[in-house]
């Protein structure tokens, strides 16, 4: 899969200069909508582009760690709407999973990719089930179940939510930028328990563990001249989590930002952009690629203040070999004063030259 | 290196000066042939290397590959197949031949499943900057060699015909096969849309879970595929492909054969008469003490020497030949095996050496049988004058040639050896040296039988070959092999060509015959457009044909399944049947007449009840008659349509063959058709004539390669009969001496060299039109009914087969007249002198 986050946020814009030609018309995110569920759990195929993130860190009961991904992506390419072909593309679905092991000291990761129909790939509109061949996500009641069977890697897990639905911006109405089209709907589940089965090189893992849900969908958010973009997503111990973001500009300015915290105790806050910063605080050098990633910060929400440090530095996520697209995307430990408060994962796109519009 | 040899080297070392023109022609033989061999062999190389490495590039990383009928199968098999836990990755593909707008061709066009196909066949997918690019409608990408074969890049639009319509298609970019294939890719739900192949597949590439069992899931899988689908690995399928064009690449292999046998025989006749010529010479190396063994050794490897000067110089020649006909007429020679490849030659090390030992080894044996002639001679006896005809006088027994003509007549009727016509070939050698070591005997025979002329030249000359019917041997020898190879040839060339000519007449009773396009599988008439085709004005009756390819056995190549509207009374009239049609019973399932392929590669008889594989069901049928197909070699059925329509649902047809309404020409009839039918322009209106032409022209680019090969024979064997005719008189100078010391006259001497050539070519001549003949009828049904499955009538080319007789005659003459004129030029005390 091809396709990740970055690409996906960046690829209405570049649609938006040669899809010109009237082939669709996406609806747009409006404020104001309610989000009703489990309705808005499931796919909304008419929009352009949607996804469903989790992240997460699982421990094996014997102090090893694992920083955990698996993403469902969901776009609308817009370019064959009719046909009486049961393959024509009306919607594309990608996949990508990653698992960080601190012995091996880099990702392993593996993606799929598919048109939707025929039973073999689907998102469904009901609630959260997603598929591409034996991948899947799906929601029943408040427990997630994700099945991988990748390259080198399988999990089957589940991740049960504890805490209501955190609907991120306006009550669910993110924007990402000044302009009104340049939103989406945005809704978070953070403190899921994860446990389930993780196998690498053919040894089953036990593994228990926590992790963040994201969902989210678009038609349009992103301004021209945009470089990339960082994103956390922290659970800390006490039962609080903090989502924060910016979008980066060409110039390295910072083009829009946003953030969310909801305490232990449930009351929520929805930051300003001027109240967020990321401040980076350490650079890796990917041997790879030679794409220079800022992988350790200083974030400012608020009054609040975390130093985020990587599980490991090498989490970079190179598909350049199948897609092209290189980003980094880890587990991170979130600390304040020095002493570890929370666990999570930054995610960190656009660092590998300008964006190819 | 000891006296002896010294002289002796200084003997050969004149014999070689001495003859140096004769020796050239004698390499030039050699060499030819090599060349011929060498550059068939390349040329096959070449274009299989090409073919395969393409098909491997195209079938990508799959393990299996499950193919169906040739306008494809229900697309419900691919979720299935693509579920199974077995399968890593299943890639649906869509394969038209999609006619090219303006050209009478047709470019095979793929939809993909892009995500799917990067997986399997990567050369299948498309680069572009914009991704989107590979889902769009109407956006293709070219492999290389399709955008500089028609000079459509990206940005341009390639245009193609679907139906009776249009295409246009965006080209986007290329694909990144590097081979030379033409093909073009676009999305698979555009090409199902674009082509009206909407729910039905080409093929699924598969590929296993790292680790499986291929041969266990292709067993899983074959047991649940509908009728007319099969399970193959991309070998199979290069295998098949190469399996298609093997009768045709065997057969070149053995012309080349021919023409490298006919310069051995040019050998053989230069070495047999200048080491008569040599005889006393070699006497008297042997008195000076070099040994039987040594002799024989030296002359043959003075034809060593030919051999390989003639080898290097072919192999040389071939490689420049094979490199200039894959440039002018592509792989197959015009034969239309591989369209789409364009290879390039390289040089094989295992063909050049063994086209290389072929042409020493026929050289060797061209001058170890004279050799060992010379070298068994007493050398006291050879010393002396006349002794020349020694060498030829004794008669062998009769035995082994009767033997081998006998074994020849038997081979010829074995059944072919991994479908190749090895025993007809073998038949025709056979019973080519058969004759060849009968040739003295028959010689003799006729000459006995010959009453004695009053004139005084004619009568010497008749003596002196009854005398030393052998001394004839050597030219009558050149003499029937080429003119026995030429006649079989011409024969059968000619009985094709007719056969052909004559079938053509009765498969094109109307008149006038339309396709919904000149090429490809991307153009047919819907129902509607049928239905107004068939209520112009012109039209007085119109039948309406849908073609197909099923596959009917595992592991075979498609046949075509012709679905014709038959008459209903006599259904049989309309098709060139072999034989008569089966009268059906009640009850009996429908007819299905099969081509003789049919009958030759899958052993269906007439009566017989077939299955054939329709809309994914073994359909029961009853083979009611076998018709002669001179245009599909890998067989063809003919269903009546109607049923056809019933049990696919498919109405639409391909061709129509129409029978104007009185008074109408084919003119009006085209003007009705362009004012009526929208895509008129892009169908192919055509007379039985124009088609005729058009089919012979066909043939004969087909059979180019055959004349060419068979020309250099000719060739090389009317050199050997020359030079052996010529070669015999100048033998003979010391002769004409004593006859001119006798008081025969120069005009005498000439007139009984002529009686003599006149009376050798003739024999060798009616010899080889005998055994040219027999040889034809083998050709006839034996090599090419069991390479092409093509069955033909005899016809004699006689108008041909006399300008052949003529020009051998003459030219037989004119080369004794001009030799006698040489030999005679001498000093006839000089000659006389030679002597003693």
């Amino acid at each position: 899969m091809a396709i990740d986050r970055r690409r996906f946020l960046i690829a209405p814009l570049a649609l938006a200069a040669t899809v010109t030609r009237g082939e669709v018309v996406y609806p747009q995110v409006t404020a104001g909508t309610a989000l009703a569920f489990p309705r808005d759990h499931g796919a909304h195929p008419e929009f352009r582009t949607e996804w469903w993130y989790i992240t997460g860190w699982v421990d094996d009961g014997d102090g090893r760690d694992f920083g955990i991904q698996i993403t469902f992506f969901r776009t609308r390419p817009g370019v064959a709407e009719d046909g009486g072909s049961r393959f024509t593309p009306t919607q594309l679905l990608f996949a990508h999973a990653a698992v960080a092991d601190p012995r091996a000291g880099k990702l392993r990761h593996d993606q799929r990719a598919a048109r939707s129909g025929m039973g073999l790939a689907e998102a469904a509109l009901e609630t959260t089930d997603v598929r591409i061949g034996d991948w899947s996500l799906q929601l029943a009641g408040q427990k997630y179940t994700a099945n991988v069977a990748a390259r080198d890697f399988a999990f089957a897990l589940t991740f049960s939510a504890r805490q209501p639905i955190l609907l991120q911006g306006e009550r669910g109405f993110s924007r990402k930028g000044p302009r009104a089209e340049q939103a989406s709907f945005y809704y978070s589940r953070p403190q899921l328990t994860a446990a389930g089965a993780l196998t690498l090189d053919d040894r089953t893992l036990r593994v228990n563990g926590g992790a963040w849900l994201d969902h989210e969908w678009s038609s349009a958010f992103l301004a021209p001249g945009t470089q990339g973009w960082d994103w956390i997503g922290i659970n800390f111990d006490d039962g609080g989590a903090l989502m924060a973001f910016r979008i980066r500009a060409n110039d390295g300015s910072v083009h829009g930002s946003g953030g969310t915290l909801r305490t232990a105790s449930g009351s929520v806050r929805t930051f300003e952009p001027a109240a967020i910063r990321f401040t980076a605080l350490r650079y890796w050098r990917s041997p790879r690629t030679g794409i220079v990633y800022p992988v350790a910060f200083r974030i400012e929400a608020g009054s609040l203040a975390l130093a985020l440090e990587p599980l490991f530095d090498d989490q970079e996520l190179d598909s350049r070999a199948s897609v092209g697209t290189v980003y980094w995307e880890g587990a991170v430990r979130a600390l304040e004063h020095g002493r570890p408060i929370g666990r999570g994962y930054l995610e960190l796109t656009g660092y590998g030259g300008a964006l190819k519009i | 290196m000891s006296a002896g040899l010294a002289i002796a080297w200084a003997v050969l070392g004149g014999a070689f000066g001495s003859h140096r023109g004769r020796l050239a022609l004698s390499v030039l033989a050699i060499a030819l042939g090599v060349a011929l061999g060498f550059a068939v062999a390349l040329i096959n190389e070449a274009a299989i290397a090409e073919f395969s490495g393409g098909m491997r590039s195209l079938s990508g990383s799959a393990d299996l590959v499950v193919r169906g009928p040739r306008n494809g199968f229900d697309e419900a098999l691919y979720p299935r197949l693509a579920r199974d836990p077995d399968i890593a990755v299943a890639s649906p593909v869509v394969e038209v031949d999609a006619r090219i707008a303006g050209r009478d061709d047709a470019l095979r066009v793929y939809g993909v499943d892009a995500f799917r196909a990067a997986a399997v066949t990567p050369a299948l997918v498309g680069t572009t900057k914009d991704a989107l690019d590979l889902l769009r409608p109407g956006t293709v990408f070219m492999s290389p060699a399709a955008a500089a074969w028609l000079d459509v890049h990206p940005g341009a639009t390639l245009r193609v015909q679907s139906g009776t319509h249009a295409l246009p298609l965006a080209v986007a970019g290329y694909v990144r096969a590097e081979s030379g294939e033409r093909f073009a890719v676009m999305d698979i739900a555009a090409a199902q849309d674009a082509f009206a192949r909407i729910g039905s597949l080409s093929r699924i590439d598969l590929r296993l879970r790292p680790g499986g069992d291929a041969a266990a899931l292709r067993e899983r899988i074959v047991a649940a595929l509908p009728a007319g689908l099969e399970v193959a690995t991309p070998d199979d399928n290069a295998a098949l492909t190469r399996r298609l064009s093997r009768s045709y690449r065997v057969n070149l292999n053995v012309l080349a054969l021919v023409a490298l046998f006919t310069g051995g025989l040019l050998v053989f006749s230069t070495q047999a008469l200048s080491i008569v010529r040599r005889r006393s010479q070699f006497a008297l190396l042997r008195t000076l003490g070099l040994s039987r063994t040594r002799l024989i050794a030296l002359l043959v490897g003075e034809g060593a020497l030919v051999g390989a000067a003639g080898s290097l110089a072919g192999l040389a020649g071939g490689y420049l030949l094979a490199d200039a006909v894959l440039r002018v007429f592509g792989a197959d020679l015009g034969a239309g095996f591989f369209r789409g490849v364009a290879p390039d030659v390289a040089f094989d090390i295992r063909a050049a050496a063994i086209f290389a030992m072929l042409g020493i080894v026929a050289a060797l044996l061209g001058s170890y049988l004279p050799a060992r002639e010379a070298a068994a001679a007493t050398p006291a006896a050879a010393l002396k004058a006349g002794d020349e005809q020694h060498a030829f006088a004794r008669l062998r027994s009769p035995l082994p040639g009767a033997v081998l003509l006998t074994a020849g007549a038997a081979a010829a009727w074995l059944p072919p050896v991994g479908g190749l016509p090895l025993f007809g070939y073998g038949a025709i050698a056979l019973l080519l040296f058969g004759t060849l070591l009968l040739l003295p005997r028959i010689a003799a025979w006729v000459l006995a039988a010959m009453p004695r002329p009053h004139a005084i030249a004619p009568a010497l000359a008749l003596e002196q070959l009854r005398g030393a019917p052998g001394q004839a041997g050597v030219s009558l020898a050149t003499t029937v092999a080429s003119v026995s190879l030429m006649v079989s040839m011409a024969i059968m060339v000619a009985s094709f060509r007719q056969s052909l000519d004559d079938w053509l007449l009765r498969v094109l009773p109307a008149n006038v015959y339309v396709r919904a396009a000149a090429a490809g599988d991307s153009a047919y008439f819907s129902v509607d457009e049928q239905r107004r085709l068939a209520s112009i004005d012109a039209v007085a009756r119109i039948a309406f044909l849908r073609t197909q390819g099923i596959v009917l056995e595992d592991g075979q190549p498609h046949v075509t399944l012709l679905a014709r509207d038959l008459p209903a009374a006599d259904p049989s009239a309309a098709l060139p049947l072999v034989g008569t049609a089966l009268s059906l019973r009640a009850g009996d399932p429908p007819p299905v007449y099969v081509s003789e392929a049919i009958v030759d590669l899958y052993g269906i008889r007439p009566g017989a009840r077939l299955h054939l594989p329709l809309d994914g069901k073994q359909r029961n049928f009853v083979v009611a008659g076998v018709w002669r197909d001179y245009a599909r070699q890998q067989g063809a059925l003919v269903i009546d349509r109607s049923e056809y329509t019933r049990i696919t649902g498919d109405a639409t047809a391909t061709d129509a063959a129409v029978w104007l309404a009185p008074d109408v020409t084919v003119d009006e009839f085209r003007r009705q058709v362009d004012a009526r039918m929208p895509g008129a322009a892009r169908m192919s209106i055509a007379t039985p004539g124009e088609i005729r032409v058009r089919s012979l022209r066909i043939f004969d680019r087909t059979f180019a390669v055959t004349y060419a090969l068979l020309a250099a024979a000719i060739v090389i064997g009317l050199f050997g009969l020359s030079s052996s005719i010529g070669a015999l008189v100048l033998a003979r100078r010391r002769e004409f001496g004593m006859l001119r010391h006798l008081g025969l006259t120069r005009r005498q001497i000439a007139v009984m060299l002529a009686t003599e050539g006149f009376a050798v070519s003739s024999i060798g001549l009616a010899v080889g039109l005998l055994l040219g003949f027999l040889m034809s009828l083998i050709l006839i049904h034996v090599v090419n009914r069991q390479s092409f499955h093509w069955g033909m009538t005899l016809h004699l080319p006689w108008g041909s087969l006399a300008a052949l007789v003529l020009a051998l005659l003459a030219l037989a003459l004119a080369t004794t007249v001009v030799s006698a004129r040489q030999a005679m030029g001498h000093d006839a005390i000089r000659a006389v002198k030679d002597d003693w």
